[in-house]
């Protein structure tokens, strides 16, 4: 659990900066976009578990000066490293499912582009993207047991070892029942927030 | 009277890819005048006004704003539109915001106002035009006429020197266009400056100093309201108000 908050925090933040990167106008940004590109598509075409098992067992192989060691820290890296790429395309998608004429507006009144992308588009991006986030939200938590391949404890794994114990599998469907027991609250507040959203989106639309 | 022209169009172009929409416009707008334009749809009104705030980059010719020229290269986008004001037919409010934000966020992020500033500046501009009290709604919650008046009212918060209005009336039913003009026939009482393209010529026969009269991407013919709608020299004018008459608009 606490790998996966620590996570999270990071993705969301990071794939944002992301997004925005892949969207700045201009040649003058061009290399950036292009780095942007490539480091999504890259992390989102390796497998995860080999990003964790290279960084987890790779990285404090190394053996380096300064480099940390925990299995922890590096299992933090590679989700973040990997959820990142996936959950910027999200708000790529978030990002430019704003009609033009929200940006249209926030330029006509003088706002510059990064004005009219904090006030006005991302804010509404971000609302819109909320489902499919919480998509990748679901997964990361799943995905955390992944990192028990490297040592760390995780619910998954405390269960591998009371099922090892006493033969008793009420453990595992005590992490399952966890897991769902989270999500599913979380899915229908945000069903609520993006029909709410929604209908404040609709408010100009001729009907 | 001698003094510079608000807004002056030498010899504008613009392609959208292969389709040319502006095929030369050249149009003089003084200091408080109201010109209207008229038009079939795709004669080029809106690409008009959008050029003329630089939301569309003109091909050939030049926009002149108050003796500055606008469209040279290196010029100052954020500070032109600063003093221009555009409403769309769409109204384009911000529907995560309140109508007190939507109004005084502009205000706040690019003049630099504080935001009890903004905001009192805000809610007189609403109260004045009688919709004070949604000043806490959101957009969702108001009528198209209302929603179209907060959006006017909104470019007015900048205190811009030209408003340009693009079909502002298109998408309202029609118990709602009367509150619009009433608000556009109050700024244009005022003296504000503006270029109005708009289907709705009782409005354009009442306000305008000068109709121009789109067609296919050049002003075919331009004069005093009176002149055009009872005396129209061009056959396609005469065409298009003819059609007009016959749909019962004028």
């Amino acid at each position: 659990m606490k790998i996966f908050c620590i996570s999270e925090v990071f993705i969301l933040v990071l794939a944002l900066l992301l997004a925005v990167i892949r969207s700045l106008p201009g040649p003058v940004f061009f290399p950036l976009r292009v780095l942007a590109i490539v480091y999504a598509d890259f992390f989102r075409g390796v497998p995860t578990i080999l990003v964790i098992t290279l960084l987890g067992f790779g990285a404090p192989a190394l053996a380096l000066n300064g480099v940390p060691t925990s299995t922890t820290f590096w299992g933090i890296v590679a989700l973040v490293l990997v959820y990142t790429a996936y959950v910027s395309e999200v708000y790529r998608a978030g990002i430019e499912s704003v009609h033009p004429s929200q940006a249209a507006a926030a330029r006509s009144l003088g706002l510059n582009h990064g004005q009219s992308l904090a006030y006005v588009v991302l804010p509404q991006a971000v609302r819109r993207v909320v489902p499919p986030l919480l998509n990748d939200f679901i997964g990361l938590q799943k995905d955390t047991a992944l990192v028990g391949v490297l040592g760390s404890i995780e619910a998954f794994k405390q269960t591998q070892i009371d099922q090892a114990a006493t033969f008793n599998f009420t453990s595992g469907l005590a992490a399952a029942v966890l897991f769902v027991a989270v999500t599913i609250p979380l899915a229908r507040f945000t069903d609520w927030l993006v029909a709410r959203d929604r209908r404040r989106q609709l408010a100009g639309v001729p009907a | 009277m001698g003094s510079v022209p608000a807004l002056r169009l030498e010899r504008v172009h613009k392609s959208f890819g292969k389709a040319e929409v502006l095929k030369g416009i050249d149009l003089e707008v003084e200091e408080h005048q109201v010109v209207c334009l008229i038009g079939a749809s795709g004669s080029g009104k809106s690409t008009l006004l959008r050029c003329v705030n630089l939301l569309e980059p003109i091909d050939d010719g030049r926009i002149v704003v108050r003796g500055e020229e606008i469209t040279v290269p290196g010029v100052d986008v954020n500070q032109v539109r600063r003093g221009i004001g555009i409403v769309f037919q769409a109204f384009n409010l911000f529907p995560h915001m309140t109508v007190l934000r939507n109004v005084s966020l502009a205000p706040r992020k690019v003049l630099g106002q504080s935001r009890e500033q903004a905001e009192a500046a805000a809610v007189e501009l609403l109260g004045r035009f009688g919709l004070a009290d949604r000043r806490d709604d959101y957009p969702d919650r108001l009528s198209g006429g209302q929603q179209q008046r907060v959006a006017i009212l909104r470019a007015l918060a900048m205190k811009p020197k030209l408003l340009l209005l693009d079909e502002v009336t298109s998408a309202l039913d029609p118990e709602l266009v009367g509150e619009v003009l009433a608000l556009v026939r109050e700024l244009a009482e005022g003296g504000m400056t503006m270029v109005v393209a708009t289907h709705e010529m009782g409005f354009a026969r009442d306000l305008a100093d000068r109709v121009c009269f789109l067609d296919a991407g050049v002003i075919l013919e331009q004069g005093p309201p009176a002149q055009i709608f009872s005396e129209p020299r061009e056959p396609r004018t005469q065409q298009f108000l003819a059609r007009i008459v016959a749909a019962g608009r004028l």
